[in-house]
């Protein structure tokens, strides 16, 4: 069996191999994304948003963000506030760096719940079967048959907005993202978990698992040990396509004025009173946050993309 | 045959029973339904528990729970404590309104995803087939509300102040002796919509359009010298839209719940404004109803498409 795997191996140094060094399959994915253009693109973009949310937020504090300033309120955009200023007259450029921290961290925090709970649910089905798959199942296609808007709104309605104001990291925050976090994420696990169990179940049928439960390993080193970490290629690319999704969610939430509650900016929130600016003219206070909203998913969606096509060449076959 | 449409009935049902407790548990606690009478000072606090008690609210939770399904099975939804309507009025109201913009917005979807796709597999890699990828890619990561707000922005409030024919706004109730009106009033949430929706479509046709371009069938057809056109239309897509007609299938059901945002934003008279609305009163019975038509049409229609795929497909027999 051993030399089956050698053997296996060098034929897809030999297909994929330019140089003829015998690459480990990390580096073959390494070597398949970088082909992938547009993914590199995304790459480059994802990149440039962070260091610009990142040095900015060392240059304008976050009390600048929040500082209200009546007499300019709904100021274009001019020398002193470059994207114009809110409805409260705070520096809707301030607002971009700081407020995209917290959709970038809701995104993140959100998209690790749901990655695990997805894995969890999915693995747990797949490994047992029986009972255990039947119960998880049904209850995962019980929460697919709703609309996701539908049950952020719910969800987030059931778990309410009266939680006090957090400090983290030195910087006070609403309550109501920590609130965000957890409905996002427990109402984006289904999809994953569904991918998770079909791998799991045709791996545990594979020699490899069987040669480890007759060595002894317990259920519970199988499962993490051999069954997780050969679905990871799966769960990676979600966890990308994940947070695009999330920080979609967050700004619909937030458009809906359920979400992130001032005075922390998010993406999300400074949409929240758009619609009614629409009609008066003030465009920038939707058009700003919008655009980096939009940016940041494409290139999030280009990076998934690449990774996509990275973990399962066969998939671009006919791409 | 009939052993697998039993069995997944029998699935079916157990998952609408876990829908109807979730639903139930995650609504009913969803806030106060009563808070409205809370700032009526004629309204004392024994009034509000007398009313409590008439409304059933102070029974066991159990109780609550079947006495509500129980009426649901027979169709009725129960009344909203706002409205103090029969919910299922309310719904048969609103569920007209919400029908002809979303299947209106499906049909310009699916129209615009075929020819895309189509041209894109057509001329694969070619410069029209980047234009429309990267077309999708952006369409794909625009939130709704930015392509709803956008459109608002130029052809409503723009055009007006140019002095150009502009479009209304929303906000229609159908009126029989004015279509005109109504139809205008449908432009933009529809455009709004279909622009979103088209990218994941379009990107869908195409690579079902490619799987089935490199069969042997198709070289077949090509070598006994039929036309390429005659290829295409008559043999190609024949097949390539069948996992097309599935997901739309899978779709449908999705459209009774209506987009919420779009609808929010042009103030139209559909099931999510609706949903919206008296989510945020609390109203549990309406936001109950709502959700249980929508999760028992996901629930009837993918049994339906599955059996359906199998009578249509002859490669596919159940096991």
């Amino acid at each position: 069996m051993a030399s089956d795997i050698a053997s296996f191996d060098s034929q897809s140094v030999v297909r994929e191999g330019v140089t003829g060094n015998i690459l480990t399959p990390s580096q073959l994915i390494w070597r398949r994304f970088r082909k992938h253009r547009m993914a590199l693109v995304g790459v480059v973009g994802f990149t440039l948003l962070m260091l610009f949310i990142l040095i900015g937020s060392f240059i304008i504090t976050d009390e600048r963000s929040n500082a209200v300033d009546l007499q300019a309120r709904l100021s274009a955009p001019s020398d002193k506030y470059i994207m114009g200023t809110d409805s409260t007259g705070r520096d809707v450029f301030a607002r971009i760096i700081h407020g995209g921290q917290i959709s970038l961290f809701v995104g993140i925090t959100a998209v690790t719940i749901s990655v695990t709970l997805g894995t969890l649910v999915g693995g747990l089905a797949g490994f047992f079967g029986g009972w255990v798959d039947s119960v998880l199942m049904r209850i995962t296609e019980a929460m697919l048959s709703i609309p996701q808007l539908f049950l952020l709104i719910v969800l987030g309605k059931f778990i309410g907005k009266d939680i006090e104001t957090v400090t983290i990291l030195g910087r006070q925050f609403s309550g109501s993202v920590i609130i965000v976090i957890c409905v996002i994420g427990f109402t984006s696990w289904m999809g994953l978990s569904r991918i998770v169990r079909a791998n799991v179940l045709s791996l545990k049928e594979m020699d490899y698992v069987a040669v480890s439960k007759s060595l002894g390993s317990s259920q519970l080193r199988t499962f993490f040990k051999h069954l997780i970490p050969n679905t990871m290629g799966v769960i990676i690319v979600a966890s990308t396509l994940g947070l695009a999704g999330a920080i979609l969610s967050e700004a619909y939430v937030s458009f809906l004025g359920l979400g992130i509650q001032p005075p922390t900016a998010s993406w999300g929130n400074m949409l929240t009173s758009a619609q009614s600016f629409v009609q008066q003219g003030s465009w920038w206070m939707w058009v700003f946050p919008s655009t980096f909203i939009i940016l940041t998913i494409l290139c999030v969606n280009l990076i998934g993309d690449g990774l996509r096509d990275a973990f399962d060449p066969r998939s671009n076959r006919h791409l | 045959m009939w052993t697998y449409i039993l069995r997944r009935s029998f699935q079916a049902l157990f998952t609408l029973l876990i829908i109807t407790v979730l639903c139930f548990l995650l609504t009913r606690f969803s806030g106060d339904p009563l808070a409205q009478y809370a700032a009526n000072p004629r309204m004392s606090a024994e009034d509000k528990e007398a009313l409590k008690e008439r409304l059933g609210l102070n029974d066991p939770l159990y109780v609550q729970y079947f006495k509500w399904l129980g009426l649901a099975i027979q169709g009725d939804l129960g009344q909203s404590f706002f409205a103090r309507q029969p919910v299922s009025e309310m719904i048969a109201q609103r569920l007209p309104n919400t029908l002809i913009l979303m299947l209106t917005a499906q049909v310009v979807t699916v129209t615009f995803a075929l020819m895309l796709g189509i041209i894109s597999a057509v001329k694969q890699y070619s410069f029209w087939d980047n234009a429309i990828t990267t077309f999708s890619f952006i369409g794909f990561s625009i939130p709704i509300f930015f392509s709803a707000l956008g459109l608002m922005l130029i052809f409503a409030v723009q055009f007006k102040e140019w002095g150009l024919p502009y479009l209304p706004t929303g906000a229609a109730v159908w009126d029989k002796s004015d279509p005109v009106e109504y139809i205008k009033n449908m432009i933009l949430p529809v455009t709004a919509l279909a622009f979103v929706n088209t990218a994941g479509y379009s990107r869908f046709v195409r690579t079902s359009i490619l799987e089935v371009l490199s069969l042997d069938y198709i070289r077949t057809a090509r070598a006994k010298g039929l036309t390429s056109r005659v290829v295409l239309f008559r043999h190609a897509l024949r097949n390539a839209a069948l996992p097309l007609v599935t997901i739309i299938g899978l779709d449908i059901p999705f459209l009774l719940g209506g987009a919420i945002v779009t609808e929010s934003v042009f103030s139209w008279p559909g099931m999510g404004r609706l949903f919206w609305e008296y989510a945020q009163r609390s109203d549990y019975p309406v936001v109950l109803g709502i959700l249980l038509i929508i999760s028992v049409a996901v629930v009837i229609l993918t049994i339906v498409t599955d059996v359906v795929y199998t009578f249509v497909d002859p490669r596919i027999r159940l096991s």
